[in-house]
């Protein structure tokens, strides 16, 4: 008999359990989007009336049962998060330029890319309780320049990740034609790979940013809260997502429905600025 | 000015180098107290008492490793149907909006992760599926007691049912991806001997990418074992030791995060940051061991096995 003949009944059950399973591949899809689409869905159904009163950007945190918004929250949470970039960047993108342009197969090199492949995954409480014990402890007092660094921490493995597979996606003829014209490896580093890799680079950083945007767990130690505007960067300084943590562990609805509002703010900030860098890499290939 | 900026990259690259040790440093120095006090017997100590200040990290040890068992038991297979539905079903237009949107559950910070599964999840799960789950489940000899006890809504079982959605996107990332390493000469000669799509995918696929997919499900541990947010929400926070997966736990994450900011007393800090260094030594070891497999793989020993 024909093995693969209709007619064939061990052929048919083989069908039967392609089918059966093939079904349950595509179960899983759904199984996937269906908690995407409830979990955003959810969070713009709680947190839109609350983004759509002009009070949550202008108004401080408030006491229980008072009214308010989260304008210091949100102003603290852009100081961090830029602060965080800032420290991150330069040092991601410079190792990383050791790691594609100078190192390449050599042992320092090898071993930071594992290394930093493991940082890239650590848990980020971790490196909260790091910046808690190196800074905070040290100085004695929680402060935006200690979330600050936390966060700095965290964008340092995905920059450097990003900067060191694009760069390494620049041709070597590229690098050959500049260093045989007599320029200089620091000039030829500064104008030809990096404007070769630029948007591959920008698109780690804006990853980066949105990584960090959402990241609670490390700021829990270092910036901690708090309830009053403050711009000094040696004071605890409000943030969102701990604003997030606070209110929405507390037994008040006024906290309740502006940590939803919070919530519903920092996603979509954070879902953009994941389609940008998408849409940006893309336009790079 | 060449040298110097060699010099520069190279400084750097050390202190990315270093990161991992100072950290491992710093937590061995912070947590030196109790680290002399108990040794080695902190690990299966299940007392947690910070009037006694007697401390034992059993139990956040426990949860932490049964709500990351409970989100691989889901999240693997789930990730592996969703990998085969990228690789080999989906027609070609589909591929990248299925595999963006897969991929944007992992952009979700954790933080709402946790208030979902608080406000929205832990409640519809304590009405209709642990209920169901606790009247049959709950009645098996010896297996039943995992499943015994109120349904409270909150507990090890919730919390790693929201792990589960959160390492999806991380494993069924790397499973994609090495699947798409499979020569095709290799599964279009399994199709041309009449193999059925799920024969190539199981028989051929799968035995080729297989380190790769441990790999990838090692990383998927990884983030699991050390998730704080959405575990802190939903797990119950509860010092106890439980038998049943439907009771409160606690994580060490999640520990860590209820309990540092408002420790008083120098053992008290030392025992959480004790449960800190623990909590880094398990999540580098299974990602250093996930990296070294995708390492395998990508370095093409992988048709070898």
């Amino acid at each position: 008999m024909n093995p693969v003949d209709a007619s064939n009944p061990l052929y048919r059950s083989r069908r039967r359990l392609n089918f059966f399973l093939l079904t349950v591949s595509g179960a899983a899809l759904l199984f996937g989007l269906f908690w995407l689409t409830w979990i955003l869905g959810n969070l713009l159904y709680e947190g839109g009336n609350a983004l759509a009163r002009a009070t949550l950007y202008y108004q401080m945190t408030p006491p229980p049962g008072g009214d308010g918004g989260l304008a210091n929250a949100i102003v603290g949470s852009l100081i961090m998060v830029t602060a965080g970039t800032l420290i991150g960047t330069p040092i991601g993108i410079l190792a990383g330029t050791y790691l594609a342009e100078y190192g390449r197969g050599g042992w320092l090199a090898n071993a930071t890319r594992f290394l930093n492949d493991v940082l890239l995954s650590a848990p980020s409480i971790v490196i909260g309780l790091f910046v808690y014990s190196v800074y905070v402890a040290q100085v004695g007092h929680f402060s935006a320049w200690a979330g600050s660094i936390a966060l700095g921490l965290l964008v340092i493995p995905v920059v450097v990740r990003t900067t060191d597979d694009m760069l390494k996606l620049v041709p070597d003829s590229l690098r050959e034609a500049a260093m045989a014209l007599g320029c200089p490896m620091w000039r030829m580093v500064m104008f030809i790979t990096y404007r070769a890799a630029r948007t591959g680079i920008l698109t780690g950083i804006l990853l980066a940013v949105a990584r960090i945007s959402g990241e609670t767990a490390p700021l829990l130690f270092t910036a901690l809260n708090n309830q009053f505007w403050s711009m000094d960067m040696n004071a605890p300084m409000a943030n969102l997502p701990v604003v997030i943590f606070q209110f929405a562990m507390s037994p008040y609805e006024d906290w309740r429905r502006l940590a939803w509002g919070g919530a519903a703010l920092i996603t979509i900030a954070v879902l953009l600025l994941n389609i940008l860098a998408r849409a940006l890499f893309r336009k790079s290939q | 000015m060449d040298v110097a900026f060699a010099w520069l990259t190279r400084s750097f690259a050390f202190l990315v180098f270093s990161i991992l040790a100072a950290i491992l440093v710093s937590l061995v120095i912070g947590s030196q107290l109790t680290l002399e006090k108990y040794g080695f017997s902190f690990l299966w100590t299940a007392e947690w008492n910070p009037v006694t200040e007697e401390f034992g990290a059993l139990v956040p040890i426990f949860g932490t490793v049964v709500t990351s068992l409970i989100a691989m038991l889901i999240g693997v297979p789930v990730s592996f149907g969703i990998a085969l539905f990228l690789t080999e079903l989906s027609p070609n237009w589909l591929k990248r909006p299925l595999g963006t949107a897969i991929e944007l559950l992992a952009a979700i910070p954790s933080i709402i992760y946790g208030m979902w599964g608080l406000f929205v999840f832990a409640p519809l799960f304590q009405t209709h599926i642990q209920p169901f789950l606790i009247g049959t489940l709950g009645h098996i000899p010896f297996f039943g007691a995992l499943f015994a006890g109120p349904p409270l809504g909150i507990g090890m079982f919730t919390a790693g049912i929201v792990l589960s959605i959160m390492v999806i996107p991380f494993i069924a990332a790397v499973m994609r991806d090495v699947f798409e390493l499979v020569p095709p000469l290799l599964k279009e000669s399994a199709y041309g001997l009449g193999a059925t799509t799920w024969e190539v995918v199981w028989r051929v696929v799968l035995p080729y990418t297989k380190v790769g997919v441990i790999g990838g499900i090692m990383l998927g541990l990884g983030r699991a074992l050390g998730e704080t947010m959405a575990v802190t929400f939903v797990i119950g926070n509860a010092h106890r030791l439980a038998t049943s997966l439907m009771a409160p736990g606690n994580s060490i994450a999640s520990s860590l995060a209820n309990e540092f900011t408002e420790a008083v007393g120098d053992v008290y800090f030392s025992a959480l940051i004790e449960l800190g260094l623990i909590l880094f030594l398990i999540t580098t070891v299974v990602l250093a061991l996930s990296k070294l497999l995708l390492m395998k793989l990508a370095r093409g020993e992988g048709s070898q096995t």
